[in-house]
């Protein structure tokens, strides 16, 4: 199931969500998905305040809403688990329209349905509004790990190098009148995976010879060590304090 | 463009649960860190950078499976089986962790349970089966083919089995486990099937050109000769 990831989702654009530091989007995304994931499934209007925060922040980052929601399709096979749930579930049943459904099942849908799309949609706005280098950036200011913060850099720029590999590859057999595209063809598709793997790797040895002999220690030098000022925390603290209110708003009101 | 998630999103298993996972991915990780050190050593970053952008660019080329199905590689087993279970499980999780941040596929919340089923489960049964597989079937380009293929259906399961136990713990609605089992592991060997094709046929010709290439062949390198190169498998 499903397609490969063809493009990044950045969105280039200015606005204030865009200006912010990735270290403050990325904290601000992350507390926001954990409330939304705790808050119990039956404080509905909740999840309403959830969705009103977030359209908020869409229109501030101008992100337009049918590319947000083109994107959000990505949960499609969620939605469907979702649409399976009341007829598989178990317990209680309630008669709707000559349809014996579960109530837990129903409650279990709308769990999926609704912390599904508002954590996608966040996500969305995150990579919509950070270039892949900065969320890298912002990362390794979290104190990521460093080992990783590398592996993903190095992952990030040689994957535009690969993917044109692969794609001049293609061209050439094209114009050599072969394209496979069946299963019973998957051979031919296999062996230039095994060809790009080949050429990636003895490529990756060149370069990291290349870097050796120019002072490479197992670490790239820091260009930019700009911290985010506190201002800039506030703003994007904003986010994940309204929510956090919501939550606690709904969870005294019941 | 058409893309649609295939990683577990926000909201399908609990809090806790999901915080439990977190915790047991990142000492996972950390153990995987250590030894892929004595692989790499200052190699690491940019040779594991390098296949987990090979992993990442597999799995941007689709295949048509059948007209209108397209199926494409995880990638788990061919990473295992080319730089071995360490670098191989660090370089999925860097996926992942991209995946969810930059392309919006896998919850952040989820990102435990994610790298848990396909980084750690995957990685460690494939590795597992292909290590088992290799003492006793020949250590040739078709041996190695005929492992690729059996290790990748099996921890492609394997890895959809993890989210089943993940769910028993933690699922936010009652559903009878044997039917999620069942329906999980039953899309999973289709998936496997297309992954472990494409993987053998991928691992033969790197073993035929670049045997020394290929982790899980180092441990016989001694016995080997070096194999004729073909023209085509």
């Amino acid at each position: 199931m499903g397609a490969g990831h063809a493009h990044p989702l950045h969105l280039e654009g200015v606005s204030p969500v865009h200006r912010l530091a990735p270290e403050v989007k990325i904290a601000a995304v992350l507390l926001f998905t954990i409330i939304v994931v705790l808050t119990p499934r039956t404080e509905f209007w909740a999840f309403g305040g959830y969705a009103v925060l977030l359209l908020v922040v869409a229109a501030v980052a101008r992100v337009p809403g049918l590319w947000l929601a083109q994107r959000a399709t990505i949960e499609l096979p969620f939605v469907l688990l979702a649409v399976a749930l009341p007829f598989a579930g178990h317990g209680e049943r309630v008669d709707w329209l000559g349809l014996s459904l579960s109530v837990d099942g129903l409650h279990g849908a709308w769990n999926i349905f609704a912390k599904g799309t508002l954590g996608v949609v966040a996500s969305l706005l995150l990579a919509a509004t950070t270039t892949m280098r900065d969320l890298i950036l912002g990362l390794d200011r979290l104190r990521c790990p460093t080992v990783f913060t590398q592996i993903a850099t190095f992952m990030l720029r040689y994957l535009d190098v690969l993917a044109d590999d692969a794609r001049r590859m293609r061209i050439a057999r094209l114009a050599r009148g072969y394209d496979p595209r069946f299963l019973w063809q998957v051979k031919a598709f296999a062996v230039s995976v095994g060809a790009l793997f080949l050429r990636a790797y003895e490529r990756g040895e060149r370069v990291y010879l290349a870097m050796v002999s120019r002072g490479y220690a197992g670490r790239l030098p820091q260009t930019d060590d700009r911290r985010a000022p506190a201002g800039q925390w506030a703003a994007a603290a904003v986010l994940p304090v309204a929510t956090a209110s919501i939550a606690l708003a709904a969870a005294l009101g019941s | 463009m058409e893309t649609t998630a295939m990683h577990i999103a926000n909201g399908i298993v609990d809090g806790p649960v999901s915080a439990v996972f977190a915790v047991l991915a990142i000492a996972a990780l950390a153990v995987c860190v250590r030894k892929a050190g004595h692989d790499l050593d200052e190699r690491l970053a940019p040779m594991a950078g390098l296949v987990a952008a090979f992993i990442f660019a597999v799995q941007m080329l689709n295949f048509n499976v059948l007209p209108g199905v397209s199926g494409h590689l995880l990638g788990g087993t061919l990473a295992v089986i080319l730089v071995g279970p360490w670098v191989g499980a660090l370089c999925v999780s860097t996926v992942l962790i991209v995946q969810c941040l930059v392309f919006s596929d896998g919850g952040v919340t989820a990102l435990g349970l994610n790298i848990t089923n396909m980084a750690l489960l995957g990685t460690a049964a494939g590795y597992l089966l292909v290590a088992g597989l290799l003492r006793i079937l020949p250590k040739t380009a078709s041996g190695l083919a005929v492992t690729a293929f059996i290790a990748s259906v099996i921890s492609v399961v394997v890895a959809s089995q993890g989210f089943v136990l993940e769910y028993a713990l933690g699922g936010t609605t009652d559903l009878s486990l044997p039917w999620v089992s069942g329906a999980m592991a039953g899309v999973h060997v289709l998936i496997g099937i297309g992954e472990g094709l494409i993987a053998a046929t991928t691992v033969a010709t790197v073993a035929k050109v670049r045997p020394d290439l290929v982790y899980a062949l180092r441990r016989f390198r001694k016995p080997v000769t070096v194999p004729e190169v073909g023209v085509t498998a």
